[in-house]
């Protein structure tokens, strides 16, 4: 049995297979309609997150099975002090499957310790989300065939930003990938992983400017500063406006440059940028359900005969 | 000078840095162990000026050195069989340790479940890193 708890969690060569699942089902969802009849899906989520829970719900639910799960810490046993590992253990007779948020960052790992079904991170505190980050890697290899070769710009939160750290490290393992930063001083990529590019002898280079670095691109992944990554509310009202992303900023990059965002977005992209043909962050919530029943069938070891 | 005897089998923990004794002791389970232990605080030392040693008189078998390279790599260990040294242990860094450091991530998930035991993995051996099983926050050894 596995889980999920990091995206390097599996090789490139899994990756690869996963991806090529998720692309079937979107070739063909309705062969894959009945895959999971009679297997219940638990989404275990201590703290909101709509977006993520909707999309594993829906995922199973495309798949044929059933959903059951709370959505917030205080309708949950945890609101009466169980603990994780109690929690999963009885979860694990109600269920086939887990996907666990938890703002405690190695909840899910606790989780999966004491599992019997197969547990998903769904979102660690500021630590991992491998599912968003299976979405990014599904979405930039359905949009240009590949996963390597390309110039990346991560803008916005790159400290706290789970989502990036963990894209940056999955991404670290294709070849000739160009990493840009862009962000303020203070919301830096951590050195840990400046470090670790270094080691490797990957290309990559921090910047203030957006526009200084537009044109280069071939992607771009927006970010969102989180009000809950803080703990001084200053700092985030000083750091939330910092970059947004319009129409005259899309006008110096190349025509077939991608946009991406693990989204919410509240106002780092301007709503003038959605029409732009290069805005792939709603394609990107799509591919995120593909990639979930992938996952899910993975996961369940089912193979459709 | 104090003087402290000789012992038949055991260990002699020397080179260790000055007031650190009693944590070893304690992280060796020293306490629980029906043996005699001899600990000498502030001996004199060319090399560190003061140091501290253990003098453990047990079974050879009975100890489980590998967290004392997590603690100070630079402790010199003497293994003593019939009276005299057989054998000079090299340190290496464990690869994981339990409940020795404790997790400071206010936002780890061992902030809030007390019960579930400190582990740290070694993830870098040539920096001397380790990393919280759960948050992967880093911590270096305590020397």
């Amino acid at each position: 049995m596995r889980h999920l708890m990091s995206p390097l969690d599996f090789s490139v060569e899994e990756l690869e297979e996963l991806f090529i699942l998720a692309n079937d089902i979107e070739a063909d969802m309705g062969k894959y309609a009945h895959a999971c009849t009679g297997k219940k899906l638990a989404t275990c989520f201590y703290e909101p997150s709509t977006r993520t829970r909707l999309s594993f719900e829906s995922a199973m639910l495309n798949l044929g099975g059933s959903v059951i799960g709370f959505s917030d810490a205080n309708s949950s046993s945890a609101a009466k002090g169980e603990s994780v590992s109690d929690t999963i253990r009885v979860i694990s007779c109600f269920a086939d499957i887990c996907a666990m948020r938890h703002p405690k960052e190695g909840a899910p790992m606790v989780a999966a310790s004491h599992s019997s079904i197969p547990v998903i991170n769904a979102g660690d505190g500021g630590h991992q989300h491998p599912t968003q980050t299976l979405t990014d890697l599904l979405t930039i290899r359905s949009l240009k065939g590949h996963i390597g070769d390309f110039i990346i710009g991560l803008c916005g939160d790159l400290k706290f930003g789970r989502t990036v750290h963990s894209l940056i490290n999955a991404l670290m393992r294709y070849p000739g990938i160009r990493f840009v930063f862009i962000s303020p001083p203070e919301l830096r990529v951590p050195d840990y992983i400046t470090e670790s590019l270094k080691e490797k002898d990957i290309e990559y280079k921090e910047v203030i400017s957006l526009d200084e670095v537009m044109g280069e691109l071939d992607f771009l992944y927006m970010t969102r500063v989180q009000r809950e990554r803080f703990f001084n509310e200053e700092d985030y009202v000083r750091l939330k406006d910092f970059y947004i992303l319009n129409k005259e900023k899309m006008s110096l990059a190349k025509k077939d440059m991608l946009v991406l965002h693990p989204l919410p977005r509240v106002n780092e992209i301007s709503v003038e940028v959605d029409d732009d043909p290069r805005a792939a962050y709603f394609k990107q919530v799509q591919y995120g359900v593909y990639v979930r029943m992938a996952l899910i069938l993975t996961l369940l070891e089912i193979k459709l005969t | 000078m104090l003087n402290v005897g000789k012992i038949e089998e055991g260990f002699v923990l020397d080179h260790i840095k000055a007031g650190k004794s009693l944590q070893i002791y304690h992280h060796l389970g020293l306490d629980k162990l029906d043996c005699t232990v001899a600990i000498i605080k502030n001996a004199r030392s060319n090399k560190l000026g003061k140091k501290d040693i253990l003098k453990v008189e047990c079974d050879i078998d009975t100890l489980d050195l590998s967290i004392l390279a997590f603690i100070d790599h630079n402790i010199t260990v003497n293994v003593i069989k019939d009276g005299e040294i057989v054998d000079k242990k090299e340190l290496t860094l464990p690869k994981e340790i339990k409940n020795i450091i404790y997790c400071k991530n206010p936002r780890c998930i061992t902030s809030i479940e007390q019960e579930l035991p400190h582990i740290f993995v070694l993830a870098d051996p040539d920096k001397e890193i380790y990393r919280c099983k759960y948050c992967e926050e880093k911590m270096s050894p305590l020397n």
